[in-house]
């Protein structure tokens, strides 16, 4: 925020640290006043504990690492699908009033489902293979792709559009050359939302239609009651949920490098 | 032949459910090879007479011929020099003078060859792989200019090109104007609202009247300018300093005025 000074390094720190001991020390507080039965509130070195753990002890099958590995496969799968398919469509919606008439009562009809709400039928048509999920992935990712690149592409100022358009670019030219590059930061902003959604949706997939993978793991703790494995499932899925939106913002960095120099 | 010719053109548009008269009925011929300068006030449609022509917009009546043949739509045939220059800001110097070339068929060296030739005539040499917000402003006209001249269009349109340039860098892109024009000439439609530049770069000068747009009188600069010898002052004001140069212009300027006209050159 621009109009606020910045902390200094100290009181960066400082009000940081109060943050999370606050947060630890009424996590700690609710445990040990039993407020929630232990076993249903792991202590915090206890999910710390079990959390390190999980990375060499396979847990139903695998190791932490490996049923992170396989999360994030079916998530780059998903969003990569939804990244390839929203973004020239988007573009395609941004150029044309005809394809965007075609295209929007489709959109705006699928748009409010919760990608959870595909779990069914990601069920019935793929059972527990990738498939499932990824459909579940797309579901979430997808509405914010195509939605970002839209709107980019239709905010992008006419002059680059009329200078192209005299300089002979046809439609595929306009689209790659000028609309794309035009609404990168709006594209990457659309990405940021829609992979955390999408991540989300994983989750929720996982739970239900999966034999590997976080959520996966996730539920079998559940079962057995071993709530810092679930815990554990939940810091895995923050974790790198914050490396994805780490990634997309240096991709953005990179896509808008001639602004910087 | 590459003659611009307006055949009764009017433009019209809807503005909060009302329809009103931008140009009313412009009756025009602009010669091959020939530089139009249109002066008039801001709101006269002078910027739409040079859309139309250009193909970016179209006459609600008459037509907009160019080289005998309708306008249709925009095409590298008529290249346009923008006022906020309009280039690319995520491509290069170089990447944004061979835009247009890529669209055309022609070998990779002579893209390459017609690229540098522009560069070097515009003076960008070591330019050619900077960003257009890197350099000033009367750069990147240079830059914009180089895009629309490297395509060889039979007809240039400049929007008033040096109009968001600072004085100094404006009078030095004016002359280099002329120089490029008088040695390479084309079809100019060269829009602006100072007077001036018009009389300095044109060889006629039309004066549009405020809306509806009309064309309140055509003057003749060529004849005079070349029984002058403008063109042996290499610099704009020798030649703003010649009486036949004041008298033109004072010419034009009552023009604009006779009619109670706000200019604000």
């Amino acid at each position: 925020m621009a109009h606020r000074e910045r902390l200094n390094q100290g009181e960066f720190l400082f009000w940081t640290g109060l943050g999370i001991a606050s947060f630890l020390g009424f996590w700690y507080l609710s445990v040990f006043l039993g407020i929630v039965p232990r076993q249903f509130l792991p202590a915090p070195h206890e999910v710390l504990l079990r959390f390190i753990r999980l990375i060499n002890e396979p847990f139903s099958g695998y190791t932490l690492l490996v049923h992170i590995a396989s999360s994030f496969q079916r998530f780059l799968s998903g969003f990569l699908l939804a990244v390839v398919i929203g973004i020239p469509l988007g573009l395609l919606m941004a150029l044309s009033k005809y394809a965007n008439q075609i295209i929007t009562p489709f959109f705006e009809s699928i748009r409010f489902v919760a990608p959870i709400a595909w779990v069914p039928f990601a069920a019935l048509w793929f059972g527990t293979g990738i498939g499932g999920p990824v459909l579940v992935i797309f579901m979430g990712a997808f509405p914010p792709v195509l939605i970002n690149t839209y709107r980019g592409g239709i905010h992008v100022d006419k002059k680059y559009l009329e200078a192209a358009r005299m300089l002979g670019a046809g439609k595929l030219r306009l689209m790659t050359e000028v609309l794309f590059p035009a609404a990168i930061p709006s594209i990457i902003a659309g990405l940021r939302i829609s992979a955390g959604l999408g991540w989300q949706s994983l989750v929720g997939a996982e739970l239900i239609v999966a034999s590997s993978g976080v959520g996966y793991m996730m539920v079998k703790g559940q079962a057995s009651i071993q709530t810092d494995i679930v815990m554990s499932g939940m810091i895995a899925i923050g974790l790198i949920g914050l490396l994805i939106d780490v990634l997309l913002r240096q991709a953005e960095k990179f896509a808008v490098h001639y602004k910087e120099i | 032949m590459a003659d611009i010719v307006f055949d009764s053109v009017q433009r019209s548009f809807k503005q909060g459910g009302k329809e009103f008269l931008a140009v009313g009925g412009i009756d025009l011929t602009v010669k091959d090879r020939e530089f139009v300068a249109i002066v008039g006030p801001s709101g006269c449609g002078k910027t739409t007479c040079l859309r139309m022509v250009a193909g970016l917009e179209m006459p609600s009546k008459g037509r907009v011929l160019v080289g005998g043949k309708e306008v249709q739509g925009p095409g590298p045939d008529r290249a346009v020099v923008f006022q906020q220059f309009a280039l690319f800001p995520w491509k290069t110097v170089q990447e944004n003078i061979e835009f247009g070339l890529k669209s055309m068929s022609m070998s990779t060296t002579e893209k390459r060859d017609k690229t540098a030739g522009l560069v070097s005539l515009m003076g960008l040499e070591g330019y050619e792989q900077a960003y257009p917000h890197q350099l000033s402003g009367g750069m990147q006209q240079r830059v914009a200019i180089a895009r629309a001249y490297v395509l060889e269009p039979e007809v240039l349109l400049m929007d008033e090109p040096f109009g968001a340039l600072d004085a100094q860098t404006r009078v030095v892109m004016q002359e280099e104007l002329v120089r490029l024009a008088r040695k390479n000439p084309k079809t100019v439609l060269f829009i602006t609202h100072a007077v001036e530049e018009a009389v300095y770069l044109a060889d006629r000068v039309v004066v549009m009247s405020r809306r509806p747009g009309l064309i309140r009188d055509v003057i003749e600069i060529k004849p005079i300018r070349e029984k002058e010898g403008w063109d042996s002052h290499s610099r704009i004001e020798d030649v703003m300093d010649l009486s036949s140069f004041v008298q033109l212009r004072s010419q034009i300027w009552r023009l604009l005025r006779e009619q109670n006209l706000g200019v604000d050159h």
